[in-house]
This record gives structure tokens, C-alpha cells and sequence, in this order.
């Protein structure tokens, strides 16, 4: 056995000497959260084979010939998701994005997995705060953007946008995972975006009744499409709104095998989305839900699954007026199952995933809740749960270990696998923050990397 | 003429401003015959002034130095002890088992150990934390208020580069429910500045973070007003795209310099008033710009620049500007690059409010780092961890707490006590509040905050928040939760 030191030197050197296939890894002495079944574990040992998860228990033996990671009292925990982020398909948020599709012959047809940069800059630099896995997902151009300083609500003027198309499916989303490789993506059409609410409104035309009856028409094109492909190939089939490709993208959704992501705020909204779901016999997400503790028990008793970001506690619109820092741990309690996203959409600011997580946890969510809405839930919810999202043989080793609780700030990531693979502890981030910690070099700054 | 005299109020502002406005007095015989000549000041001086005849209400920036005077009013407050803490007291100390003793709105004394004396309300701090109140160098609330709609987007005035005319006060609408979610965060005082599309953008407003009718009710008496300044994308963007200067960052510079030698000759051309009045010549006074006093408010120290500048050799760009025109930059705000230059914003007395995390919305923010706060400050810098921004104002110690982190993976030994000025006294300083809060420290106004966790976990949140010694949030008890006149009636009842 190998034993490795692990510090930043160690770090540093895996920047050039990057194991190129998983190896055989025991990290022993390390309080494991498993996110599974077996909860918490005091202490124990994890084992990672072939880029898989072999063993995890307190017991657990450590193979002959592992590499030994003394994880020395640290946490290991499942590598956390970046939910409804767009982490590999934005770089600088002025400069555009990959999310966003404003073409009134193709909505539903949009497939996030073919606008993926596995080299974005934004990737290390989520790594470092122990994200492993992103759900991408499309945003409708009818959504607000980010306001990464004041100035961009002087451009969108307070956020009032008139219609623009009659785009009401905004495309599809695609679950990645982080190891920065060619082959990111893990399951692709993981759902069908749908702006609701006064997003939805806007796409419809300006009123969201507009936007329930057009979301009814176009799902009774798609059913008659199905059942009129032969005719509708050769032009004896009546003109449908929707383009080929949309109609033939909705088909699971009609079906009810793809679920519907329903970009929603208000209770109201909510109300009638899971009306609309339950109508249609549609699977169904919830994407904001903020004000989705005042009708917890409906969305609970419908099974369906909310995306939120924990920290949205004001009116920021008149669709989030009763919003609350406590909305998380309310629905939670009432049995939804919740993932939490992060501010600003989840690109840059990604990292903050788990801060989240703590701080629902400081407002009534139990740990093991929260750590399941950023790990195991997410999983669930986008179908991957059997390859990722929890410490359990078999599963893909996406794992972090941290210095103490991972939802602390004083807490770090010391070592991030993605599919067995040791990642770099490093990001341009920290390559520039290096290259400037001493500023009385006799070159400039510019010879130094 | 009305300027030809004298009035007790213009006697208080030319102590104030330091500029001499004399005249001749009115009786005097000669007056009318002998206009100007210097040897006239004699005779003045021997013949006591008549009759006050000041400048018409409003043409003389000396007379209206405050136009809207603060009407702040301290909540009611009594005695109170609080013991058995853990205190940081934002002058880089720890004080473990302390007693924080509050009375008549101020701190009274923090030492360990210390039993309450009689008649005061004791509250048990053991296993809590306290701090200073949080100070948010750099807000939008209430000029970008809740809900963000056009109807309530205050913050730029978008019609010209220079609007120095303009000043945040006057849009800050004070039942945004923002500024009680902030309060919850431990915010007792905050700088609501304008926004950044301008190259200047008008003066910021300095407020006590309490609940009130009107923005004079929160404006913290005797602070200093701030100028908001902006470099690089925003102005060159907001004005570019109108087809017009400045649509560069060359053009960016052009536009301050020209701003600032307006205002170095209307000063000069009031000096040069005031003088020929005191020399007892006849003169005309120049006409009051709004936006010119405000810049000569800087040109005489009285205002403080608030620069939002995120480049490293944009910040050094504007330090040589204001060397050219004799100003000082008190802060430059965002600053990610701050870490580039941290030598030389140390050596120029320049603070930088800065964030840890948010990065990469335009080109100039490409290049943030988490450790930015902790290099400045390691550089023997003022470094300032703020907001611009409502969600995160209510954690500005986990902020702090996420650049504390970033340092000491840099491998910089920085205490927590040394962190929490980030977010107390360092901000202060930047206010040009020190001297009144940002400390625990005995005489300073008693903004303090009670929290369960240390406020460097992500599972602290505070308790109770005292600003001028009146308790302003207690989360236990609900008569000390205050809502915005916006939140009755709607669902949830603004129970955030």
C-alpha cells in the first residue's frame, strides 16, 4: 500500500501527474455521510475500484495494493449536485450562453447536451467547493436573468418583458458530471422545461389563461400526431402549430416517461400546474415552488418533486410574496422531496451549493434532509440515482473529502473524485491568486505559473 | 442686493466651509460712493454689521449644506448586561466569557468576566456570540427595492454620465422589505449607494437600519455623505449603446476629468465671489449647480468616493486621477482585482469592498478570486466584504466567513477576530463612521449583535440586534419583528 500525504503539494502535483484511469483507492478514518440507507457512519472506511464504489462501512477492508488516503477524522460525502445551474454551457454571463433558445419553429426540440464545454473554466472552480454532477437545464428567454451587479436591472428595466414567441417549451435538460472529459454527459432529456407563471404568461402572450389553453392545444397535437405520423408525412395531415421536431420531442412527455419541469413561483400557479399535470397525466417537476409551503400537502400528496433555492426569502416579484427562508424545511417535512439550487443560477456561484444546505439546515431542515437534496434527491428526481448521488458499492465514485462538515465555510475539499478519478485541486482561480500572493517578484507577475 | 449682508446662519456655514463671505454693512456712508478698493475693510471692520440680507433660500450652497437633515430618532433602549459571551470586538480582539455593558445607547464597557451591575436587564450570552453590528458598505435597499419592477427601480439615473446632481436618499423608498430581511443578517447601518451605469452616479446615503416612516428617520446623523464613482463596463455600455460618449474606457476617463475640472472652477469661481465680498467689492455670485457641489464636496474632503472599479489598472488609473484634481478614494467597490494591486491600494489609504464569491458576470469579473478580502488585508490593506445585494446582506458573515476560508488555504494566518472587521470596523472606517460604530469599544454608539453559533458557522443567526442600544430585531419574540407596510395582508404576511 501507498500512503499519500494529502496538502497542497500534493495538489499540485496531481495537476500534471492526473492518474489517466481510476485506480484502486481506501480512504480510511473518515466520518462517512452516505446519503443512503446506512446514514452516517463515525468512522470508516470507502473503497473505490475501477472508478466504482466497492466497499463502504465502518468495517470495510482495505484491498491489497489500494492507494491509502488517511482521511484523518475528516468527512467523506457524496460529490453534491449543482441543480438547474448552467455549469458547462455559460463561460461570462454578459458574454451568452448555451440555455437559451428564442426560435419559434424549435422549443420542445432543444437538447442542452450538444452546447457542452467540458473545458470551461467554471468546472475547477465547482469542483473545489465538492460539486460533482450538474443538472443543466434550459431557461426560457421569458425568465429573468442574473444580476451579478446592480447594473443589469438598468438593462432589463426592472424585469418587465413583453412577448417574444411562442416558444412554450423551453428544452430539455441534461444531467453532467464534472470531471472535465469529453464524455460529461450521464443522461441526457432528463426533462422538458415549461415556463409557468407569468414567464409562461409572457410566452403565451401576456396572460397566463392564454398559456394553459395553448400548453393544452400543443399536447393534443402531439397525441394527434402520434396517432397521424403516416398521414402528417405526407402532407394529408392538417397544419400543426408545432414543428416536426417539437412534436416529436413532446412524445414522452405526453407519454408521461419524460417529466415536465415547471419553471412555477406563486401558490396559485402551483395549484394549477399540478391541476394541469394530473389532467394531462403528465410526470411532473416543480422549478421554484417559493411560495410552495403554503400548499406543501398538495404537492406532497401528488408525489411531485421541487427544485428550490433556499435562500430566496423575499418578493422579489409579486409571484414570490410569501416566500420564506423557512419554505425548504416546511415542504420537506410535509414529504416532498426537495433539491436545492443555488443563487445566481448555479453557474459561478455553483460552489455556494452547499452553504444552502447549511443554511437550511439552520432554519428547521434535518442534516440528513439537506444533504439529500443536494446529493441523493437530485439523483433521484433526473434518474441517475443508480449511478450517482450516494455512498454505495456499486455506484460511480463521485466523492469529496472534507476537512470537517462540508456545509461549513471554514470547512475545504481536500481530495474530489469524479467515476474514480482524482481530480485537481486547483482552478484558474487559484492559478491567479498564486501568481499574485507575492508581489515583490524581481519579474512581472506575468513569468509566473 | 440681497448678498450684501449678513446672517447668523451664514455666520455657522462660513465656519463651516472655511469660505469668507464679508460685506460691507449696509449704513455705511461711504458704500455707495467708494465700490471695491481694498482699503474699504477697515472702515467695515469699525462699523458693525445691519441688517442680514442673505442670498435668495437656495442660491448659496453654504447656506443649504443640509438640505434634509436626519431625524433619526434612537429605539427606546434601557440597561442591559449581556454575560457570559464570546465578543469579538471588531478592534481584532476575542474576548472570551464577556460582559457587553449597554446603557444610554452606547457601549458601555466589554471585559471578561464582569458581573451586571444592578438595574440592569441581564440576558445569558453563554455559549452565544457577539459582534458589532454588521455595517453593509455597498446597498441597493430601498432605491432598487422589493419587488424589482420598474416601478421600483430607483437606483440609476440613466439620462447622463455625470448625474452628481442626484442623491440615493431621495429614492430610497423606506417600506422596502428588504431592509428587514437585512436587520434579521445583523445589518444596523448600511451605505445605499446609486448605481453603476454612470461614470458618476450621485451621492449615497448613509442609514441606521430600522424601521421608519421616511428615509430622514434612518439617516445616520453626522455621517459624512459618499460620492458614487463607476469604472470600466457599466457607463461605457449604458452610454455606448445610446451613441454617445462614453462608449470606451479612454472615453470612461475623458468623462471624470472633465467632471472634475467643472467642479475645481465653480469652486474657484465662488472663491472668487466670496472674496471680492470680503474685500467689499461689488460681485455677482455664480449660479448654485447641484452637481458641482456635490463634486467640490469632494474636492474639500467632506465627501467621501465610493469608486465601483473592478480592474487592477483601472483602480491605479483612478488613484492618478484623483492625485491630478487633490481628492481621495475612499473605497473601491467589488474591486476583484484588488488582489493584483494590493501594495498600492495599501499604500494609497484605499479601502476595498469586495465579495468572495461572485465572479464571472462580465469580462472585469473574470478574474475574481475567493481570497481577494484576505490578500488586501494581508498587505496591511482595508479590506471590506459587502453585498450590492439583497439576498446576500443577509449573510454577509458567511461571506466573510467563505474569504476567511480563501486566505487560509492561501496559507495566510488570519484570525476570525481579525475577519469580523471586515464586516464591522473596515466598513466603518470606508463610512467615515468609525468613530461612532463598527467597534465594541467604550463611547460607541451600541449596535450589537447576539448570535447562537460563532458568526464564521454557516449555522449562526442572530438572536437579538440592538442599534443605539434599543432592541430593533429579537427572533424569539414577535413584537420585535417588524414587517413592511408592503408585506400586511399578503400571504405568508412577510414572515420571511
Amino acid at each position: 500500500m501507498r500512503k499519500v500525504l494529502f496538502g497542497a503539494a500534493a495538489a499540485a502535483a496531481l495537476v500534471t501527474a492526473l492518474p489517466a484511469l481510476a485506480e484502486t483507492v481506501a480512504i480510511t478514518h473518515a466520518r462517512i455521510l452516505t446519503a443512503a440507507s446506512a446514514g452516517e457512519i463515525a468512522q470508516g472506511v470507502v473503497v473505490i475500484k475501477d472508478g466504482k464504489i466497492t466497499a463502504v462501512g465502518a468495517n470495510a477492508a482495505v484491498p491489497a495494493g489500494a492507494r491509502v488516503i488517511d482521511a484523518a477524522g475528516g468527512v467523506v460525502a457524496p460529490g453534491f449536485f449543482a441543480t438547474g445551474g448552467v455549469l458547462g454551457a455559460e463561460e461570462i454571463s454578459s458574454v451568452g450562453n448555451d440555455v437559451t433558445v428564442d426560435n419559434p419553429d424549435l422549443g420542445a426540440a432543444f437538447d442542452l447536451q450538444y452546447g457542452l464545454d467540458p473545458n470551461s473554466t467554471l468546472i475547477p472552480v465547482a469542483r473545489l467547493g465538492g460539486l460533482t454532477s450538474a443538472v443543466v437545464l434550459p431557461h426560457s428567454h421569458a425568465e429573468r436573468g442574473g444580476d451579478e451587479d446592480e447594473t443589469d436591472q438598468l438593462t432589463a428595466g426592472g424585469g418587465e418583458s413583453g412577448p417574444k414567441s411562442h416558444a412554450l417549451f423551453a428544452g430539455q435538460g441534461v444531467v453532467i458530471d464534472l470531471g472535465g472529459r469529453a464524455e460529461m454527459v450521464t443522461r441526457a432529456h432528463v426533462g422538458m422545461v415549461v415556463p409557468f407563471g407569468k414567464a409562461g404568461a409572457t410566452v403565451a402572450g401576456g396572460a397566463r389563461g392564454a398559456e394553459v389553453v395553448a400548453f393544452k392545444a400543443a399536447l393534443a397535437d402531439v397525441r394527434d400526431y402520434m396517432k397521424n405520423k403516416a398521414a402528417y408525412d405526407r402532407a394529408g395531415y392538417r397544419q400543426l402549430d408545432l414543428s416536426k421536431a417539437d412534436l416529436e420531442a413532446l412524445i414522452p412527455v405526453v407519454q408521461g416517461r419524460m417529466p415536465v419541469i415547471a419553471t412555477v413561483h406563486k401558490a396559485a400557479d402551483i395549484r394549477l400546474v399540478l391541476k394541469l399535470a394530473r389532467e394531462e397525466n403528465l410526470k411532473l417537476i416543480l422549478n421554484g415552488a417559493e411560495e410552495g409551503w403554503l400548499v406543501a400537502d398538495e404537492i406532497a400528496k401528488a408525489g411531485v418533486p421541487v427544485l428550490t433555492n433556499p435562500l430566496d426569502d423575499r418578493p422579489e416579484s409579486f409571484e414570490l410574496l410569501a416566500s420564506t427562508m423557512d419554505n425548504v424545511a416546511r415542504l420537506n417535512a410535509a414529504g416532498v422531496i426537495v433539491a436545492l439550487e443555488s443563487s445566481e443560477g448555479g453557474a459561478h456561484r455553483a460552489r455556494e451549493t452547499r452553504y444552502g444546505a447549511g443554511d437550511a439546515v439552520s432554519h428547521g431542515m434535518p442534516y440528513a434532509a439537506a444533504l439529500a437534496a443536494i446529493t441523493i434527491n437530485p439523483a433521484k428526481i433526473f434518474g441517475v440515482a443508480d449511478r450517482t448521488g450516494s455512498l454505495e458499492p456499486g455506484k460511480d465514485a463521485d466523492l469529496v473529502i472534507w476537512t470537517a462538515d462540508p456545509f461549513e465555510p471554514l470547512s475545504q475539499a481536500t481530495a474530489v473524485f469524479i467515476k474514480g478519478v482524482q481530480q485537481p485541486m486547483t482552478s484558474r482561480q487559484i492559478e491567479l491568486r498564486d501568481r499574485y500572493k507575492d508581489l515583490h517578484r524581481d519579474l512581472p507577475p506575468g513569468y509566473t505559473h | 442686493m440681497k448678498m450684501w449682508t449678513w446672517t447668523v446662519a451664514a455666520i455657522a456655514a462660513v465656519a463651516v466651509s472655511g469660505c469668507a463671505t464679508t460685506a460691507p454693512p449696509a449704513q455705511d456712508a461711504h458704500k455707495a460712493s467708494a465700490p471695491g478698493g481694498g482699503t474699504k475693510s477697515a472702515q467695515a471692520a469699525a462699523t458693525p454689521p445691519a441688517k442680514p440680507k442673505p442670498l435668495l433660500k437656495g442660491l448659496d450652497p453654504a447656506l443649504a449644506a443640509n438640505p434634509f437633515p436626519s431625524t433619526y430618532k434612537a429605539l427606546p433602549g434601557r440597561p442591559t448586561a449581556i454575560v457570559g459571551a464570546s465578543a469579538f470586538t471588531g478592534t481584532g480582539a476575542l474576548v472570551e466569557n464577556a460582559t457587553i455593558l449597554i446603557r444610554d445607547g452606547k457601549v458601555e464597557q466589554v471585559a471578561a468576566g464582569l458581573a451586571a451591575p444592578a438595574g440592569y436587564e441581564v440576558i445569558d450570552g453563554r455559549g452565544k456570540w457577539v459582534t458589532p453590528g454588521l455595517i453593509d458598505a455597498h446597498s441597493h435597499l430601498g432605491v432598487y427595492a422589493s419587488p424589482s419592477i420598474q416601478a421600483t427601480s430607483d437606483g440609476n439615473e440613466l439620462t447622463a454620465p455625470v448625474t452628481a446632481e442626484v442623491w440615493a436618499e431621495h429614492s430610497v423608498w423606506p417600506q422596502d422589505p428588504g431592509f428587514n430581511t437585512a436587520r434579521v443578517g445583523g445589518v444596523t447601518t448600511l451605505l445605499v449607494l446609486p448605481g453603476s451605469g454612470n461614470l458618476i452616479g450621485g451621492r449615497g446615503v448613509t442609514l441606521r437600519n430600522v424601521p421608519a416612516r421616511t428615509v430622514q428617520d434612518m439617516k445616520f446623523p453626522g455621517a459624512p455623505y459618499t460620492l458614487k464613482m463607476a469604472c470600466g463596463e457599466n457607463p461605457k455600455r449604458v452610454y455606448g449603446s445610446k451613441g454617445r460618449a462614453p462608449s470606451t474606457r479612454m472615453g470612461n476617463v475623458a468623462g471624470y476629468r472633465a467632471a472634475w475640472i467643472n467642479a475645481a472652477d465653480y469652486e474657484r469661481r465662488w472663491d472668487d465671489y466670496r472674496a471680492k465680498v470680503e474685500k467689499g467689492e461689488k460681485a455677482d455670485p455664480p449660479k448654485r449647480d447641484l452637481a458641482m457641489d456635490t463634486l467640490v464636496g469632494v474636492l474639500k474632503g467632506e465627501i467621501l468616493v465610493e469608486n465601483h472599479c473592478y480592474r487592477a489598472d483601472e483602480m491605479a488609473q483612478m488613484i492618478d486621477i484623483s492625485k491630478e484634481f487633490g481628492y481621495h478614494v475612499t473605497a473601491f467597490h467589488h474591486a476583484v482585482e484588488a488582489y493584483k494591486i494590493a501594495d498600492l491600494l495599501a499604500a494609497n489609504d484605499t479601502c476595498v469592498a469586495t465579495w468572495a464569491n461572485w465572479w464571472g458576470g462580465k469580462l472585469e469579473m473574470y478574474d475574481a478570486v475567493e481570497a481577494n478580502a484576505a490578500l488586501v488585508d494581508a498587505a496591511g490593506g482595508c479590506a471590506i466584504i459587502k453585498s450590492d445585494d439583497p439576498d446576500l446582506i443577509q449573510r454577509l458573515n458567511q461571506e466573510a466567513a467563505e474569504a476567511l476560508a480563501a486566505g487560509r488555504a492561501a496559507g495566510l494566518k488570519i484570525s476570525e477576530a481579525q475577519a469580523i472587521k471586515w464586516i464591522t470596523a473596515n466598513p466603518a472606517k470606508a463610512l467615515g463612521i468609525l468613530n461612532q460604530t463598527g467597534t465594541l469599544e467604550p463611547g460607541k454608539r451600541a449596535d450589537v449583535v447576539i448570535w447562537d453559533h460563532d458568526p464564521f458557522s454557516i449555522y449562526a443567526r442572530t438572536e437579538k440586534v440592538y442599534v443605539d442600544g434599543g432592541l430593533a430585531y429579537d427572533r424569539s419574540d414577535r413584537r420585535y419583528q417588524p414587517k413592511s407596510d408592503f408585506d400586511l395582508g399578503q400571504p405568508g404576511e412577510g414572515g420571511r
